[in-house]
């Protein structure tokens, strides 16, 4: 019971949106998906979705290729609000929930039950283009919830939500992972990504640049962060081999290294300067590994 | 076909709940009965404002010869006009002036030359109004012949031989051709109902235009297209906003009916007749229903490929340009031939599928043509339905995924290739 996309590539014409992609999620896990604007992420899940056929490469979903027939299984939520303005909620929810296989009064029991669970039944009768774009946002994500998907593509779930919604809707999601359901998501906030993503995958102009499991990426990135806290002059630790660069503080500085070697050295040369009040290691964080593999090609 | 049904469900009943779209068919419903009551109501104006007093006209007359105005008088009443005359004493100078000021609305000079011709002169404000002089003139003539048959001592009766119309008939020798009058019995009816399926088809295939943009700018399109193919979707909105147009046009059709029943007899038999409406057609009303909906089907997949190419709404009357150039083309070809329905161009452009709908049904409904005629021009019409619906939907595929600012025709084939991808 997986997603699973071998060796996909996808081009137009001249330009390689999506350079060999290979993945594949668990079901009852959440896979995170990284990458600046026109890495390829939408294609990518257009992929999925089956809009697009790749060029190279085969996407499965169960071991089948995905279809108008799967598509009761598939829950999706585009990057932009995808929702048509004109249209009362009610009508617009149920309409798109008949689509995705369910019966009308089906459908209207599960906008209720999700209405209510995103504390927007009040809403219920109004015109989406009434709606603040962050209870649009939440009408969208009702939307691609409200059939029970086995599978969740979920471009840009948290942008446009105030941090009370942002908990709602993730705890709505992984609700959604623990009841089984293999999700996919994108977002440029690694917060995110790093709380919810037992997986993930940063992707810079179609390719690939980094894969894994959260702990398998930040330690394949090598780079630790050391924090010394010191009343003392440390001016002479940024000199030490392996340390890559120095963040200073009004408490201390933030090192870079190489190495967890390198960690003991600062600590060794730290303390012989003086007490210091804090020293600690590290993991760096999805941003920095971010900025560093797709912001320097970038720049 | 379940998804079909929803989605044609959810095109039809999201725009007949608009309230633009009640409004609309209740202005055409209202406009129909007013129309069709429009001299009862004109009555009514009339008598409320004060009748005949106010219409007639108490006209200022100068006479030089001295004779002429009793004469008038007479043939005036003789007439059952309803102008009165009144004898001035003024100069024309005077009358000039009060016209000016708008006191008199006009006076007539009257006067004999040496020849006993009379000569006569109108004057008012402007030169707008033709019925009154159009009267005077007549009632003088009328009586110029009189005055000049007394002079030559004729009688009557020997004037009236003068004056016997001769017989002129139009026949024709076309197997097509209809009688005169058949035809202009045919017209009134041919020209409202053209004039109905040229604007259902623009509306509505601009509407269908309209829907597909708004949905791609709202991107609600992806979701539809991630759970229903675009083919299903393209024809599901064409058929959804078709009924809607059909829904429409029968309440307006229903409306007429119903004004034409209830309204007064003077109408139906009167102003009606003249236009073909009380021997109303069965057959050119089959024609017209038929025709409509080849319109429609054959204009609405051309707009719904067209509309699949912009991505906003402002650019989709851009784009579908140049498809209501061709209708509005196909309008004005059918137009020129409702004085003569028998012109060849307007064989030739019955046969061509854009054209058709309009020029085919204006000639079945003027003429008596072989049956072969439109039944041909109706399979060819539906072979291009077929064809464009296949076409249409493969640029559609590729069309709703494209965004950008594409608006132009070229677009047609990277949409094309999109959709293959």
């Amino acid at each position: 019971m997986s997603l699973l996309l071998e060796n996909v590539t996808k081009r137009f014409g001249d330009y390689t949106a999506v350079d060999d992609l290979t993945l594949s999620v668990e079901k009852g896990t959440m896979y995170g998906f990284l990458g600046a604007n026109g890495a390829g992420k939408t294609t990518t899940f257009r992929m999925i979705l089956g809009l697009l056929n790749a060029n190279e490469g085969k996407i499965t979903w169960n071991g089948k290729a995905i279809s108008y027939a799967t598509s009761p299984e598939i829950g999706y939520l585009p990057e932009e609000r995808g929702l048509y303005p004109k249209m009362k909620v009610e009508e617009q929810l149920i309409f798109l929930a008949q689509l995705r296989g369910m019966k009308k009064s089906d459908a209207r029991m599960a906008m209720n039950k999700w209405l209510n669970r995103m504390e927007i039944t009040h809403y219920a009768n109004k015109k989406v283009e009434e709606l603040s774009k962050g209870n649009q946002q939440k009408i969208q994500v009702v939307a691609s919830l409200m059939h029970n998907p086995q599978l969740l593509i979920l471009d840009e779930p948290f942008s446009g939500l105030d941090p009370v919604n942002v908990e709602m809707l993730k705890e709505a999601i992984l609700q959604f992972r623990n009841d089984g359901a293999t999700i996919v998501f994108s977002s440029h906030r690694m917060d995110h990504v790093e709380e919810l993503c037992e997986q993930l995958s940063i992707i810079d102009k179609g390719k690939q640049v980094v894969s894994g499991t959260l702990r398998d990426v930040k330690r394949s990135f090598g780079k630790q962060n050391v924090r010394i806290n010191s009343d003392n002059d440390l001016a002479h630790l940024e000199a030490i081999a392996g340390v890559t660069s120095v963040q200073k503080s009004i408490e201390g500085a933030l090192y870079q290294v190489e190495s967890e070697q390198v960690a003991n050295d600062l600590l060794t040369a730290a303390l012989k300067s003086g007490p210091i009040r804090h020293f600690g290691i590290e993991e760096p964080s999805l941003q920095e590994i971010f900025i560093e593999k797709v912001g320097k090609q970038h720049a | 076909m379940r998804e079909f049904m929803i989605i044609f469900k959810q095109a039809f009943m999201t725009k007949a709940k608009t309230k633009s779209f009640i409004i609309t068919t209740s202005i055409m419903i209202a406009a129909v009965f007013l129309f069709a009551n429009m001299e009862k109501i004109i009555d009514t104006v009339k008598s409320v404002t004060g009748g005949d007093g106010d219409t007639s006209e108490v006209m200022q007359v100068l006479d030089e010869s001295g004779v002429l105005a009793e004469r008038l008088k007479v043939q005036l009443e003789s007439s059952e006009s309803d102008i009165q005359m009144e004898l001035s004493g003024k100069s024309e100078k005077t009358l000039t002036d009060q016209v000016k000021e708008g006191e008199i609305d006009s006076f007539l000079t009257l006067a004999l030359d040496d020849t006993n011709t009379i000569q006569a002169n109108y004057t008012s404000m402007s030169a707008m109004e033709s019925a009154l002089p159009m009267m005077l003139q007549d009632a003088l003539q009328s009586i110029q012949t009189e005055m000049k048959a007394e002079e030559l001592s004729l009688t009557g009766e020997q004037v009236q031989t003068l004056f016997a119309p001769i017989q002129f008939e139009l026949q024709s020798v076309s197997a097509s051709a209809k009688t005169e009058e058949e035809l202009s019995q045919a017209r009134g009816l041919v020209y409202v109902l053209m004039f109905l399926i040229y604007f259902a088809v623009i509306i509505y295939s601009s509407m269908i235009a309209t829907e597909v943009a708004a949905e791609k700018s709202s991107r609600v399109m992806e979701i539809l297209i991630s759970s229903v193919s675009p083919v299903k979707h393209m024809f599901a909105k064409v058929f959804g906003i078709g009924s809607l147009g059909l829904l429409q046009m029968a309440l307006l059709g229903l409306a007429g009916y119903i004004a034409l029943k209830t309204t007064t007899s003077e109408m139906a038999d009167g102003f009606f007749s003249v236009f073909g409406f009380s021997t109303m057609n069965m057959g050119t009303l089959v024609y017209a229903l038929v025709f409509f909906l080849l319109g429609y089907f054959l204009f609405a997949t051309l707009a719904a490929l067209l509309g699949s190419l912009v991505s906003r709404t402002e650019d989709v009357q851009q784009i579908i340009m140049p498809m209501t150039l061709l209708i509005v083309a196909g309008f004005m070809i059918a137009a020129t031939g409702l004085g003569n329905p028998e012109m060849a161009y307007l064989k030739y452009a019955s046969f061509f599928p854009f054209f058709a709908p309009l020029v085919m049904f204006l000639r079945v409904g003027m003429l008596d043509l072989p049956v072969w005629e439109p039944l041909l021009s109706i399979a060819i019409m539906l072979v291009t339905i077929f064809l464009l619906g296949w076409f249409g939907a493969r640029v559609y595929r590729g069309g709703v995924l494209m965004y950008g600012p594409s608006r132009s025709l070229k677009d047609i084939k990277k949409a094309i290739q999109l959709g293959k991808e």
